[in-house]
């Protein structure tokens, strides 16, 4: 264990202390007084691994990373998660635009609201399969490209209301649940809505329950209301778009 | 729309075959991946709607008995209404699509580099004769210190005290330039890969992720991260010599890419990893790059992930504005900027960008070394120029224009048997190229082609020490942007100055 003042210092030097703290063994770190140092836990490895963030992360925080859990006690910035692989991010608060852009795997849990562009061109492969939980509401072009694993939109405040654009356009993978129904003229053309069945919820319950856990909330506060799904039309949007010179 | 089977394209080519001295092996049946040739009982049968004059048939056909001609069958000559906007027309009115090719464009704009000639020593001073006297090719590509500290040791030696930032060393300024497993086979990326190694250069995956059989060439491997993040993963950002951000590709600049789900095997699916059978679809943009403060983020976010051991190179198209866009990357952070000419090759792209959008690599080269020397930053990052490097004389112009390298694409696909037929989209390709049908990859040997891909670079890089020595320089640094060994013809005052160059004779 290790805690690590990060007030007044630069990300390069915060990120390589984290590095060879890691390299040493450390499994656990405390980071105080942070205040918007980039990169951290960018490229990390190793599934035991945890950092406690006190203050607010800078841009791409856990860019790369690929099995560590970040835990942030308060707001985070842009860039969270960014082609992550495999980890787990914890926001006690709102996170900023572009979360968990080409993410492959590991789950990014957001108490708050999140900005624009959440989950652009997440994906799954094979046994991973990221997820992102949304407590509150998202910004515009949220999970365009998706094209594999699960985003997850509570909308846990009641007055939160879905009101972004250009929702799921060129989703090809994977799957939406809300909360709450959004407009379904802000849709793209690419996905189709459903109800969610008992199976979804059945499949759904251990993230909900994990992130229920993660933030010390009721569970039930999350179950309470019908879930929806949105899933893409079809993996090949483009199929038809093109001919042969 | 309903579609009528009916189509006003008649074929381009026909595929003849002298029946008196075909033998009716069949080779050609089964060479050609288009399925041209059938065997009709006693003969063999062309359909010539299906040849692309790919070459593959007649090259490997014994006796000599198959010829392809153009279709002598004409559609109105017409300087206006040219044949090729015709048959869009039709092609797009039967199947309300856009138009896609392979390779670049086909248009007959000015080649800059068919216009400017290189100097040579006449009495003056003397020329070098390369094949007695040294000759440097080394290249370092990276940020070069703008000063050096130096020590002195216990010795009273002299030692470099500051820290080289990091470099990739080329024993000949060349790289094969960016394609990505899924638009070529395996078999082509792997010839490139032997022959960068033996050759000391480099080849770069594209965004394609990195196959397991091409870790072991990591020191001769450059890894790309674009905007679909393909197969992009900690490891992979520090298996190669550097990391490319790949942002544009001059056949397309501004769009982006989509590989068809068809072509998503399991091989591909694994080392893209996405799952088998779905479009991977590269966005126009990277989402999390709308500004140069945005790409000096993920620049860094690469160098956090790789320790600052790696330098990372930015990829874009030659555009309107390059040398202000380059200034913008390099202060952002690059190594080294990738500039890809509107000539530059490509697995599949709309004919409406590839014919029309970007400029010329001589132009934006020549602009970009002005304006980073201006900005006191040119050392700050070194220039790959690429887009159509046809031959040596190519490379040493671009050089001299203000590159530190040249990457060759479509010249090393042309060593490997491509005709440039431009059909690389369909992944038919009879050479085993681009495509990913097993019995034609199969066909490509990587050690036969890649000794041929070493023996074409050996042999301009040859080519390159010559003209260095009849210049009278013994090195290529001393060439590097040196536009004053540069003179044009058959060019007007505006192109000469776009170029920085002067008239010959003056």
């Amino acid at each position: 264990m290790i805690t690590i003042d990060a007030s007044g210092m630069h990300y390069k030097e915060l990120n390589q202390l984290i590095r060879e703290g890691i390299e040493k063994g450390i499994k656990k770190f405390f980071l105080e007084n942070v205040n918007g140092q980039y990169y951290i836990g960018d490229g990390i490895k190793g599934d035991d691994v945890v950092i406690n963030v006190n203050g607010v992360p800078g841009n791409d925080l856990g860019a790369f990373m690929d099995g560590p859990t970040l835990i942030i006690n308060g707001n985070a910035q842009d860039n969270i998660g960014n082609t992550m692989n495999a980890g787990k991010i914890l926001i006690k608060g709102d996170a900023g635009d572009v979360v968990g852009y080409g993410m492959r795997g590991g789950k990014i849990y957001i108490l708050g609201n999140a900005g624009y562009r959440v989950g652009i061109h997440m994906k799954g492969y094979n046994e991973q399969m990221p997820i992102i939980i949304i407590g509150g509401k998202v910004g515009s072009f949220f999970a365009e490209y998706m094209a594999g694993g699960i985003i997850v939109l509570l909308g846990l405040n009641d007055s939160d209301e879905f009101d972004s654009e250009y929702f799921a356009s060129g989703m090809h993978g994977g799957t939406i649940y809300l909360r709450k129904k959004i407009d379904f003229s802000k849709y793209s053309k690419e996905v189709e809505l459903y109800e969610a069945d008992e199976k979804d919820m059945d499949f759904l319950k251990k993230y909900l329950v994990d992130y229920a856990d993660s933030f010390n909330i009721a569970l039930e506060g999350i179950t309470d209301k019908p879930f929806y799904k949105i899933m893409p039309s079809s993996a090949r949007p483009y199929a038809h778009l093109y001919t042969s010179a | 729309m309903t579609k009528s089977s009916f189509s006003n394209i008649q074929s381009e080519y026909l595929a003849l075959i002298d029946q008196n001295k075909c033998v009716r092996c069949k080779r050609c049946i089964q060479n050609c991946g288009w399925g041209t040739y059938s065997f009709g009982g006693d003969k063999i049968i062309s359909d010539h709607s299906k040849c692309v004059a790919c070459g593959r048939c007649y090259t490997y056909c014994p006796e000599g008995a198959i010829s392809i001609v153009k279709n002598p069958t004409i559609i109105r000559e017409n300087a206006n209404w040219k044949e090729g906007l015709i048959k869009n027309i039709w092609r797009q009115s039967e199947t309300g699509g856009i138009v896609i090719s392979g390779m670049g464009t086909t248009f007959k704009y000015k080649k800059y580099f068919d216009h400017i000639l290189l100097d040579a020593c006449q009495v003056t001073n003397p020329s070098i004769d390369p094949l007695r006297e040294p000759m440097e090719l080394r290249t370092y590509l990276g940020k070069k210190p703008s000063r050096l500290d130096i020590d002195i040791d216990v010795n009273g030696e002299p030692v470099l005290k500051s820290k080289m930032p990091p470099q990739i060393e080329l024993q000949t300024p060349f790289v094969f330039g960016a394609m990505s497993y899924g638009s070529i086979s395996l078999n082509a990326q792997k010839a490139m890969a032997l022959a960068a190694r033996a050759l000391g250069i480099v080849m770069n995956t594209g965004e394609g992720g990195l196959h397991d059989d091409l870790v072991p060439f990591g020191k001769n491997i450059i890894v790309q991260v674009a905007s679909g993040r393909f197969g992009v993963h900690r490891d992979y950002l520090n298996s190669g010599v550097a990391v490319e951000i790949k942002i544009g590709q001059g056949a397309k600049p501004g769009i982006g890419g989509h590989l068809p789900g068809e072509k998503i095997g399991v091989d591909i699916s694994r080392t893209r990893m996405i799952p088998v059978g779905t479009d991977a679809i590269s966005p126009a943009p990277h989402h999390d790059i709308y500004s140069i403060e945005d790409l000096r983020q993920l620049i860094y976010a690469v160098k956090e992930a790789t320790g600052y051991e790696k330098p990372v190179s930015v990829k874009v198209a030659a555009v309107h504005n390059i040398a202000a866009i380059v200034s913008g990357i390099v202060r952002a952070g690059a190594d080294i900027v990738y500039i890809d000419g509107y000539t530059g090759g490509t697995g599949a792209a709309p004919n409406i960008i590839k014919d029309h959008v970007g400029i010329p690599i001589e132009i934006a080269l020549a602009q970009v070394d002005e304006r980073l020397r201006e900005e006191g930053i040119r050392s700050e990052a070194s220039i790959i120029a690429a887009g159509s490097i046809r031959s040596s004389a190519d490379a040493i112009k671009a050089i001299a224009l203000g590159a530190d390298a040249v990457a060759i694409g479509t010249a090393a696909l042309i060593v490997m048997g491509c005709h440039v037929c431009g059909k690389c989209n369909t992944g038919n390709c009879s050479w085993g190229i681009t495509t990913q049908r097993p019995e034609l990859v199969r066909r490509l040997d990587p050690e036969v082609y890649g000794e041929r891909l070493y023996n074409l670079i050996s042999a301009w890089s040859h080519e390159i020490q010559e003209v260095l020595g009849a210049m009278g320089v013994n090195s290529i640094d001393s060439l590097r942007g040196s536009r004053e060994r540069l003179r044009g013809v058959e060019l007007t005052d505006a192109e000469l100055k776009a170029l920085g160059i002067k008239h010959a004779g003056l």
